[in-house]
């Protein structure tokens, strides 16, 4: 097999992963705080939609990109509202979020169903992409690409290097002694909401932006979906959410390509590997780390915060 | 602006009403939607169509309940393992194992024509949605692995193997090399039991278990420990109550029931194994429990209430020529409001007052 | 055959000028209703038969009365669109081949309404079958395709293995080998009919593998993007995709349903309609090709030679001697196809060195 195919592979990898490592890192936030958003594909769906309504309307990539960030945020607030002030239960709010952002993009998204629009252009860095081999596998990306792996990175220095991260953290283990030192307890997790609707928003104009540049009704298939597993997957630690996400984005790569080698396993059942690897994974994950604490999930994940005051 | 002040116990009369107040701000909201998309139609001619035209032609209200019963099978069952904080968000994929399943035998046996024929498709259909959650319970108990995520991760593994199946041993072999099965022979066929309808004897079987579930929970010692699992997990170890067993349970449970209800779909109103048979009511069946405020009983009411909005959605859209999406965001939105209302049960709102006056 | 072929077009002649001079200002307009797999903005399969009747209305004006109806499952609850629209119209069309069975089940309660299915097997004394020979299409597409790749890499987007993708891919591989004997081809099975993610996915794997033309037997226009952006060739798909890719789309199958419709619409209208059970290809309009772009004259010659032998000529596109892919012999010399043979099509033929799928 020749470089060239495999760096065609490599590149198709990184491209496939960008949303779902977008869509994982917000939700990463969100749950280290102790919510837990469902809602995940609902955001991403019409992040797509407004991101690609506004590229076709302007034709400014920028705001088509802040479009999808701003969209996000709005559909992740009507989650942050009722689970944080109306208290509802976040499973069944998640879902309904879902429900309801599959249902508004796919209608407002009918009159875009025949337009097309100009690809968010790869930058090829100069100088650097013209590197033989490393060149266009690390440099010639779409600008979202590398703010997807810098984003993963600013996430981890805010929780782990940051006074508010720590906060945040401790929230998420154990909200009611957090509200008892004095922390806004509902205010952290309405700003972690927002910013995980923000990255779904943005991975799902991802999709509709740079990968495939039309809009469908349900183009997202399922990543929300696995942007929940990534998370899990990477036991809620940052940089562990790239590597799912090239698991998952890879397996579905790699699957096609092996049926242009003829290589004989049925699609179905290679389809089948990245859900069944992140079962295994998670397993072996907490085979491997009963004893360590800061691997396993956040305590308060799911509950709901009754402020005593 | 909004003030939440607890109340001293549950207000009885929110009960019942939180849900009415949430269809009518549903409503609310549909009529203000229609009014802005809605061109040469009188809203009130779809609002008809959706809301009432199901009840008053025989046809659609069949329908109701043909599209009613899969949703009352599976949301019984999720909503047992909901009270006990036990989340089977994977439920379409124990219904489509089901459904493989019973089709399988269906179609071992085409040429035979015997009474025992759809018992056993049924048993094999439960048994196989069983044994497709006890993989998450496994997990569960033994690795304190998330069954949310598992059974979700799964729902997406059945889907493929149902493909799998019927490009492969499911597949007619006189259907031309289209991924379906063969259709069902008669006594592979679910007895109608309304005659010119596709109602189906899984309406009454959705029923009577609902009353047996009930019953269950009320009476039965292992319903009080859902109750108090879920509520108060540590009270429950107090008490004696096995975690695990109460994991166990309802996954297989919640699992038989959506395998039946996978059988039932295939043996029913469709007939036969078709790539087809995921139409997500595992995950409605979800919104169906939340909705019947996991109450057995109340899953008959908010099963058929759901249906509505598909039956009366797809009408909307055939006579009306709305979207498809507008069913999908309606139902995104009465479980936002039904969620929103519940508040009212246990908190007074008060608007634009000041809390000055109770100083 | 020619004479088959020259009764078809006088028999097409005769009824336009029926339609022409004949105006039915006392009968009651006719009510149709078209169910659909997708949205009509999907700018292929269902984007072409919308355009059909599009052309069905301007025709027949208000002799007909049209309901669509999109994005119908393919699962129990097009039965219910279908009775609700056979209570309602006259005859009812179902484009897509999981509507087969509802359709027939519906039919059997409705024995007085009229039902046209598309691409199924199954008829009753009151459902219709019509398929239109893509085969023949992707004939002519083969022979553009073996003419213009670089790489002799044909790539192929597939969606399931029924015979009406196996047949296409015999037909195209045919032709292009017919033209350059060294082509080869290399087949993805995207197992949907719709998925604009995969299909660009299907794509982006078929050109880093060395493809530079490309076929699709799906139904978005993600891999035309695709194809556009890579720079290498395609053909459009049930649509002209000329949009999407402006200097990628050398041309593309475009399916013509419209005079079909009205032929269908008209006979309810005439109390003349039967059950029957139609295959068209281009000889009779139901196959199309968009514009021929981006491709030299001489393949452009080529193209259209092969339409008009197609059309007019003698030409099938499977004609012996053609031996399967293992070798045994299927078509003698000069044998065609039987109709049979081509619609039960599970085998490649030899010269394709892809497996076939189980």
């Amino acid at each position: 097999m020749n470089e060239g195919l495999l760096i065609d592979i490599i590149i198709g990898i990184s491209i496939a992963s960008v949303p779902l490592i977008f869509a994982a890192i917000g939700e990463l936030v969100v749950e280290r705080s102790g919510v837990l958003n469902l809602g995940v594909e609902g955001m991403m769906i019409v992040g797509a939609l407004l991101g690609f309504v506004v590229q076709f309307h302007t034709g400014n990539s920028y705001l088509a990109v802040l479009a999808a960030v701003f969209g996000g945020m709005v559909i992740a607030s009507i989650f942050a509202f009722l689970t944080q002030f109306l208290l509802t239960n976040q499973v069944a709010t998640g879902l309904a979020l879902t429900l309801f952002g599959l249902g508004f993009s796919a209608f407002v998204g009918r009159a875009y169903t025949e337009e097309t629009i100009q690809l968010i252009a790869s930058s090829n860095i100069p100088l650097l992409s013209d590197i033989p081999l490393v060149g266009p596998l690390l440099f010639s990306y779409n600008p979202l690409v590398y703010l997807a792996f810098f984003m993963v990175y600013l996430v981890w220095w805010f929780l782990f290097k940051t006074k508010q991260g720590l906060i945040l953290r401790a929230i998420g283990d154990n909200h009611d002694a957090a509200h008892a030192i004095g922390h806004n307890v509902i205010r952290y997790r309405l700003l972690a909401i927002l910013f995980g609707g923000a990255m779904a928003g943005i991975g799902g104009a991802f999709l509709s932006l740079v990968q495939v540049p039309i809009w469908g009704e349900d183009m997202t298939a399922g990543r929300g979906w696995i942007a929940l597993g990534l998370v899990v997957f990477s036991s809620w630690q940052p940089f562990r959410v790239i590597l799912g996400a090239i698991l998952f984005g890879g397996i579905t790569i790699l699957q096609l390509h092996a049926q242009g080698f003829d290589i004989r396993i049925s699609a179905q059942y290679l389809s089948m590997l990245p859900y069944l690897a992140t079962i295994v994974i998670l397993v072996s994950l907490r085979m491997g780390a009963k004893n360590k604490t800061n691997r396993t999930m956040p305590n308060c994940l799911g509950r709901i915060f009754h402020s005593t005051t | 602006m909004i003030k939440l002040i607890p109340r001293v116990e549950n207000s009885k009369a929110m009960i019942l009403l939180s849900p009415i107040i949430a269809l009518i701000l549903t409503a609310l909201s549909a009529f203000v939607i229609f009014v802005f998309i809605l061109e040469d139609v009188k809203v009130s001619n779809v609002f008809f169509t959706l809301f009432v035209e199901p009840f008053t032609d025989s046809y659609y209200f069949s329908e109701l309940f043909v599209k009613a019963a899969p949703l009352m099978i599976i949301g019984l069952g999720l909503s047992i393992g909901f009270r006990a904080g036990i989340w089977n968000i994977g439920a379409e994929g124990q219904y489509v194992v089901g459904g493989i399943a019973g089709s399988a035998v269906a179609v071992y046996f085409y040429d035979v024509e015997a009474v025992w024929l759809l018992p056993l498709m049924a048993i094999a259909g439960i048994l196989s949605g069983m044994f497709y959650a006890s993989i998450a319970a496994f997990l569960r108990v033994k690795y304190q692995v998330n069954e949310i995520l598992v059974t979700l991760m799964l729902s997406y593994v059945a889907v493929f193997f149902l493909s799998a199946m019927l490009q492969g041993p499911l597949q007619d072999p006189s259907g031309f090399n289209f991924p379906e099965s063969r259709m069902f022979h008669d006594s592979a066929l679910l007895p109608i039991i309304w005659e010119g309808t596709r109602l189906h004897i899984g309406l009454v079987v959705a029923i009577i278990l609902s009353f047996i579930a009930w019953f269950g929970i009320k009476k039965h010692m292992f319903g009080m420990q859902i109750k108090i699992s879920g509520s108060a997990p540590r009270a429950a170890k107090f008490a004696g109550f096995d975690d695990n067993k109460t994991v166990w349970y309802t996954l297989l449970i919640s699992g038989g029931l959506a395998g039946l209800a996978g059988l039932f779909e295939a043996a029913g109103p469709a007939g036969q194994l078709t790539p087809g048979l995921p139409s997500f009511y595992g995950f409605t069946a979800i919104i169906v429990a939340f909705l019947a405020r996991l109450h057995p009983i109340g899953v008959l009411f908010s099963s058929v209430l759901i249906a509505l909005s598909y039956v009366g959605g797809e009408n909307v859209q055939i006579d009306y020529d709305l979207p498809k999406s507008i069913t999908q965001i309606f139902q995104g939105m009465l479980l936002f409001y039904f969620l929103a209302c519940d508040i009212l049960i246990k908190y007074k709102v008060i608007l634009f007052k000041t809390i000055r006056q109770t100083l | 055959m020619s004479n088959i072929r020259l009764t078809g077009i006088l028999k097409l002649s005769l009824l336009s000028a029926v339609l022409a001079f004949t105006s039915n200002v006392f009968a009651d307009p006719v009510k149709a209703a078209f169910v659909y797999i997708g949205p009509t903005g999907d700018h292929g399969w269902t984007y072409a038969h919308h355009v059909g009747v599009n052309h069905l209305k301007e025709v027949m004006g208000d002799d007909v009365i049209v309901t669509e109806v999109e994005s119908v499952a393919e699962n129990s609850d097009s039965e219910r669109v279908i009775t609700s629209l056979a209570r309602k119209n006259d005859i009812v069309f179902t484009t897509s081949f999981g509507y087969m069975n509802p359709t027939i089940k519906v039919a059997a309660r409705y024995p007085d309404i009229k039902f046209e299915h598309a691409t199924g097997y199954k008829q009753a004394d009151n459902v219709s079958t019509y398929q239109a020979k893509f085969y023949e299409g992707r004939h002519v597409l083969g022979k553009v395709a073996g003419l213009m790749t670089e790489t002799n890499v044909i790539g192929w987007i597939a969606s399931f293995p029924i015979p009406e993708v196996i047949r296409d891919i015999n037909s195209a591989f045919l032709a292009a080998r017919s033209v350059n004997p060294d082509v080869q081809m290399k087949i993805v099975w995207v197992s949907t009919w719709y998925d604009p993610g995969k299909e660009a996915d299907a794509a982006s794997a078929l050109i880093a593998q060395g493809a530079d033309v490309l076929f699709q037997h799906t139904d978005s226009t993600a891999a035309m993007t695709i194809a556009e952006e890579k720079g290498i060739y395609a053909m459009g798909q049930a649509s002209d995709m000329q949009v999407y890719g402006p200097n990628s789309q050398l041309t593309g199958i475009v399916n013509h349903w419209g005079p079909y419709y009205v032929e269908r619409v008209q006979a309810v209208l005439d109390g003349t309609w039967t059950s029957t059970d139609t295959l068209r290809g281009i000889d009779e309009g139901m196959i199309q090709f968009s514009p021929m772009r981006n491709m030299p004259d001489e393949v452009k010659l080529t193209a259209e030679m092969a339409i008009l032998d197609l059309e007019f000529g003698d030409v099938d596109p499977f004609t012996g001697p053609i031996n399967r892919q293992d070798g045994s012999a299927w078509l003698a010399e000069g044998e065609t196809a039987s109709i049979g043979d081509l619609m039960s099509m599970m085998f490649y033929v030899e010269g394709i060195e892809s497996k076939f799928p189980d």
